[in-house]
């Protein structure tokens, strides 16, 4: 297509796009530089809210039960999302195979609302009190089957020769798995991976049904004191959230981009040499 | 159809001795999936240091037998032999047959040297032994200076000498090849045909290749397995195969032949005379055919051993027909004439193009005689 003028409706949506959704965060990130405690009035450029924040023990706590739960939710998901994956696509046809993986998608359509509910009434059931192990199962079990789509995808493109091929130089089943299905499927654990882990890192609703006493969410407790009123310092905390996640998503497509414009030359050396 | 001069090969005929144990043995075996017969009781037996070509066209279960034979599909009815020894049961990574696969399954994650490395890693080889191996490998294949190249970074042709090197490290009894050179251009695809033979000549090992290409199974193979419907039509050398089809099926599946439906009318030992009443002719063959008299049967002569004239041929032992030059396809090296002998019948001939084409001595429409000797027709009664 030929690059021309973009027109006028084009270019109103465009503002008006970026705009909504970029310009919360900017203004949020201003603000959180601001001297005054009052959040709409600019008074003068400041870092005492992230100093406050370094001292606040309930924020840095929160932020610390989050940082764990992510990280063991979505590794436990990622385990048990690869194994749903690797048997939903190998085993072939048996018995509830339809049932199961139109089960798999379940928690992507139900409300947040009632899976968290439900596992709430799940571990009064069974008389489990509430606190960091319950988030976690809860977010494992939800993330589960974001991961297990993910593995999905990248298993079903995947040449069953090369496991063929292992078997037949002598390869026992098991380590045929970590030796060439584990690293040809890695890029799409790997994104399951984090695809979980920022699902656990943002959820409220699902943490809050299954808390309890000691096991606050950094969610959570900004759901919290907003209620009371937004502060600074919820501003500092969004705008440390926000770089963070940005640093980590320019790393990742950094990273991407270079190792394609390494494949692209290697290849083109390889046809250089046909 | 280019066959090399191979003296030693020609000497080389273990099927023919009742003694010699063969290396391979299918006994009765059958393949089923679902309700489709892949595999029909199909026996075969393959000899030590043989090339051997399983040939049909897609879906005939050639393919199934070689994946049976590598342990990745269990028979559904009978045992295959390795040296006497039943196989059943044995998983694929116990046997020892390597297969080199039609994608060339190379491990993308790993250089060309790991490729090859990996099956004697499996069998715990001291790491000096391996590097040994692997580079005799790499030499052998000429891709010495490419050891740490990625799949990605090779070009078609190396891949699939990486994929060679790969499955004949382990120096297995038997070499699968599945449908080996199906990816690569003709040139390259006869190059490497003549390297597979010199290779299975020089490490004396025994090779089984599928192909659906029936040149490439006649230039390679010591034998050849003509398949159809999950059963074996034909197993005999590329020759016996070409000269003495057993069928239709095969006559017309390996090269062109022209073929005249008739009845048997005499026969004294292996003189026949067929009646074709097509041409309204009778036609005379020298072949041992358990026929008999009355029976119907074909007779069928390849288009080579045909030949035109514009006078009647007067030699003894000749069939001669008359016929109409219907068409001529002029293709380089031969010229095939189409003979239109009846209303509904042409035969083809194939004539050597001996001089420059300024003047066809027979050309378009002309009244010719195709004749060809008794000794070049078969009697095909299946």
């Amino acid at each position: 297509m030929m690059p021309s003028k973009p027109s006028w409706f084009n270019l109103t949506s465009l503002v008006l796009g970026f705009g909504f959704l970029y310009l919360p965060i900017v203004i949020m990130i201003v603000f959180s530089f601001n001297e005054s405690k009052l959040v709409t009035v600019w008074t003068g450029f400041s870092l005492k809210w992230y100093a406050a924040l370094l001292s606040n023990e309930q924020l840095l706590e929160a932020a610390w039960v989050t940082l764990r739960v992510g990280l063991i939710s979505a590794t436990l998901a990622t385990v048990l999302g690869t194994l749903a994956a690797l048997v939903l696509v190998r085993q072939g046809r048996f018995v509830g195979r339809t049932l199961f993986s139109g089960m798999i998608y379940a928690p992507l359509v139900l409300p947040e609302v009632i899976l968290g509910l439900s596992l709430l009434l799940f571990f009064v059931a069974v008389e489990q009190s509430r606190g960091f192990w319950t988030i976690t199962i809860a977010h494992t079990t939800v993330s589960m089957c974001y991961v297990a789509i993910v593995v999905q995808s990248r298993l079903s493109g995947y040449d069953r020769s090369l496991e063929e091929a292992a078997m037949d130089l002598g390869c026992p089943p098991v380590r045929i798995f970590f030796r060439i299905t584990l690293p040809q499927i890695f890029p799409g654990i790997l994104a399951g991976w984090m695809l979980a882990f920022t699902l656990s890192l943002d959820d409220l609703v699902i943490a809050s049904f299954n808390s309890g006493p000691g096991s606050t969410t950094l969610p959570m407790k900004i759901y919290s004191q907003v209620r009371l009123g937004v502060t600074p310092e919820i501003n500092a905390i969004c705008t440390m959230l926000v770089v963070f996640v940005t640093i980590g998503v320019i790393l990742a497509s950094l990273l991407i981009k270079r190792q394609r414009l390494k494949r692209m030359q290697e290849e083109r050396l390889a046809a250089a040499h046909l | 159809m280019k066959r090399p001069l191979c003296p030693v090969r020609r000497a080389f005929s273990p099927w023919d001795d009742p003694g010699e144990q063969p290396l391979i043995e299918f006994r009765n075996i059958s393949k089923r999936f679902g309700s489709f017969i892949a595999v029909d009781n199909l026996s075969l037996k393959i000899f030590k240091r043989e090339f051997h070509a399983l040939l049909g066209a897609s879906g005939c279960g050639k393919t199934t037998l070689m994946r049976m034979l590598a342990g990745f599909e269990e028979p559904s009815e009978g045992r295959i032999f390795l040296e006497g020894q039943d196989l059943t049961g044995t998983p694929a990574h116990k046997r020892p047959f390597n297969m080199m696969f039609q994608s060339y399954a190379l491990f993308p994650h790993m250089s060309a040297a790991r490729n090859i490395a990996f099956g004697l890693e499996m069998e715990r080889l001291p790491a000096l032994e391996i590097k040994k191996r692997v580079w005799e490998m790499l030499s052998l294949v000429r891709l010495e200076g490419f050891a740490k190249r990625k799949p990605h970074q090779l070009s078609g042709g190396q891949r699939q000498r990486v994929a060679l090197a790969r499955s004949l490290v382990k120096r297995p009894k038997v070499l699968l090849l599945d449908e080996p050179l199906a990816a690569l251009d003709k040139k390259l695809r006869e190059n490497t045909q003549l390297e597979l033979m010199n290779l299975q000549e020089q490490m004396r090992m025994t090779f089984l290749i599928v192909t659906h290409d029936q040149e490439e199974a006649m230039t390679v193979a010591d034998r050849i397995s003509v398949m159809d419907k999950g059963k074996i039509l034909q197993n005999a050398t590329p020759g016996e195969i070409y000269e003495q089809p057993a069928s239709r099926f095969v006559a017309e599946f390996i090269g062109d032949i022209n073929v005249l439906d008739g009845q048997i009318t005499t026969k004294q030992q292996r003189n026949v005379r067929i009646f074709s009443s097509v041409l309204g002719a009778h036609l005379d063959v020298r072949y041992s055919t358990p026929a008999k008299v009355g029976d119907s049967a074909a007779l069928a002569v390849r288009p080579e051993k045909m030949r035109l004239s514009l006078e009647k041929p007067e030699e003894p032992e000749t069939n001669a027909i008359p016929g109409e030059v219907w068409d001529i396809a002029y293709m380089g090296d031969v010229s095939i004439y189409h003979i239109k002998v009846a209303e509904t019948q042409t035969l083809r001939a194939i004539v050597a193009n001996t001089s420059r084409l300024v003047e066809r001595p027979i050309t378009w429409d002309d009244q010719v005689w195709l004749s060809w000797d008794s000794d070049a027709g078969v009697i095909l009664t299946r």
